[in-house]
């Protein structure tokens, strides 16, 4: 068994932990790190529950060791809300209903999160499209759709 | 599901890379994105004694332009492929196939090398490198060789690359003229792997003849298939229904797909035929343009 020392910043603060190689990162931060709004679903990159954004992009980490993210920076979905508030993204998906049993919601939050910085006027095309990298087996997407819509328009008003 | 135990190791150039993969021979193997590597290992399907993980291998990491020629290397994101202006420039096959992988979640972490080594039958990166008549670099210790797209797969999951050597570059050609381009695929979701995939990259001289063609297909063998004979008979020829036919009837003859759980040989070889059509006139339309 292999033991590695990992330092990493997420939703910026430090931690420094000793992993064995093989601990997925999603595992490292429920476990670890105590940061269980990442959910574990299918394990193998299907579902897109656990998805983080790390250094700027939203991927799956299921797929990654926690042993790869030393050195780096990293946003959790316990990071998006400031001072106590739902950040605006948030706040739609509870006015549009975009969650129901909410196992799926960190996952779209944080893909939703890192699209918008890249992609500021997205069409519903567009939404759909970055949706289809995550499984929500209560809503049919509708209300996720809306929420996304609304912080999309939202964000050209404050512009 | 969780993997099984391996020794990490992350080294910091691509000699040292080099160096660990020899030392470790059969035993090691590389991540790069791990969006193929780590649901297999996941699954306890692999089960590697030595991760070598070439992340940090910046020099990797890059999209150049030279005559006639576009170089990227291995570690660079499937994402960054998909977005690259120089790419969708000159290479735009490229650009075509790439939303076709997985999800953007996934593209943001997957590697244009990785996925032509891991040499899927059906997957989109392999099948447009053979389109366009590229060619890789592979490194070991001892050299660099440089393997043309016909050359490297070899069969499901196999490429040309040794347990000691590393895919370093990919080279694609820049064709000259009048060029046209169209990459279809039909799967049962959108992300999910091809059922059947088709490619189609050819120019025109100033008479709307195909002065070169090279129409591939995927998920029908167990590489991409190059429909040779397909090629032969397009040379010189404008593009009409009857060829059509005559490309679609070829593609029947020389194909041997499977049956599995989500198609039937049959259904794969009517998917063959219509995506070829497709392709072809697709990549025909815009190289007269």
């Amino acid at each position: 068994m292999t033991v590695h020392e990992v330092e990493v910043k997420i939703n910026g603060k430090t931690y420094k932990e000793e992993v064995e190689s093989r601990m997925l990162l999603s595992d490292f931060l429920r476990e670890t790190c105590g940061l269980t709004g990442t959910h574990v679903g299918c394990e193998h990159g299907v579902c897109g529950a656990c998805t983080v954004i790390v250094n700027d992009s939203a991927v799956r980490s299921c797929l990654m060791f926690a042993v790869q993210v030393d050195g780096q920076e990293m946003q959790t979905v316990e990071g998006l809300a400031q001072n106590g508030q739902l950040n605006p993204l948030q706040k739609n998906f509870v006015q549009c209903h975009g969650l129901q049993c909410g196992f799926c919601t960190p996952g779209i939050l944080m893909s939703t999160t890192d699209y918008l910085k890249k992609h500021s006027t997205p069409c519903k095309k567009d939404i759909q499209d970055m949706l289809s990298g995550h499984l929500c087996r209560c809503t049919g997407y509708d209300g996720i759709v809306k929420a996304i819509e609304k912080t999309v328009e939202d964000q050209k008003i404050n512009i | 599901m969780k993997p099984a135990q391996f020794d990490y190791y992350c080294p910091k150039t691509v000699d040292e890379a080099l160096t660990l993969l020899e030392e470790s021979g059969f035993d090691g193997k590389i991540i790069a994105g791990g969006q193929s590597l780590v649901p297999i290992m996941n699954m306890r399907l692999s089960t590697p004694d030595c991760l070598i993980d070439i992340n940090r291998l910046q020099d990797l990491d890059f999209i150049d332009y030279e005559e006639g020629l576009v170089k990227i290397g291995t570690l660079t994101r499937q994402n960054r492929v998909e977005t690259s202006d120089l790419i969708r420039q000159h290479i735009g096959l490229l650009s075509e196939a790439v939303p076709f992988i997985g999800h953007v979640q996934t593209r943001n972490r997957g590697t244009i090398g990785g996925s032509l080594v891991h040499a899927d039958p059906t997957a989109e990166i392999p099948l447009a490198l053979m389109t366009m008549g590229g060619s890789v670099h592979i490194a070991s210790t001892d050299e660099v060789r440089t393997v043309n797209a016909e050359d490297f797969f070899v069969t499901y999951l196999t490429t040309d690359v040794m347990p000691t050597e590393l895919l370093t570059e990919i080279h694609i050609p820049i064709w000259e003229g009048r060029v046209g381009y169209s990459f279809q695929e039909i799967s049962r979701r959108h992300g999910d792997f091809a059922l059947v995939a088709s490619a189609c990259q050819l120019s025109v001289d100033d008479q709307n003849r195909i002065s070169n063609a090279r129409l591939v297909l995927g998920g029908v063998e167990s590489v991409p298939l190059l429909v040779t004979e397909a090629n032969e008979l397009l040379q010189g020829e404008r593009l009409t229904d009857s060829l059509l036919d005559k490309v679609a009837s070829i593609v029947s003859k020389v194909i041997e797909p499977e049956s599995d759980l989500h198609a039937s040989a049959d259904y794969r070889r009517h998917l063959a035929q219509s995506l070829s059509k497709r392709t072809l006139q697709e990549a025909y339309v815009k190289a007269g343009r």
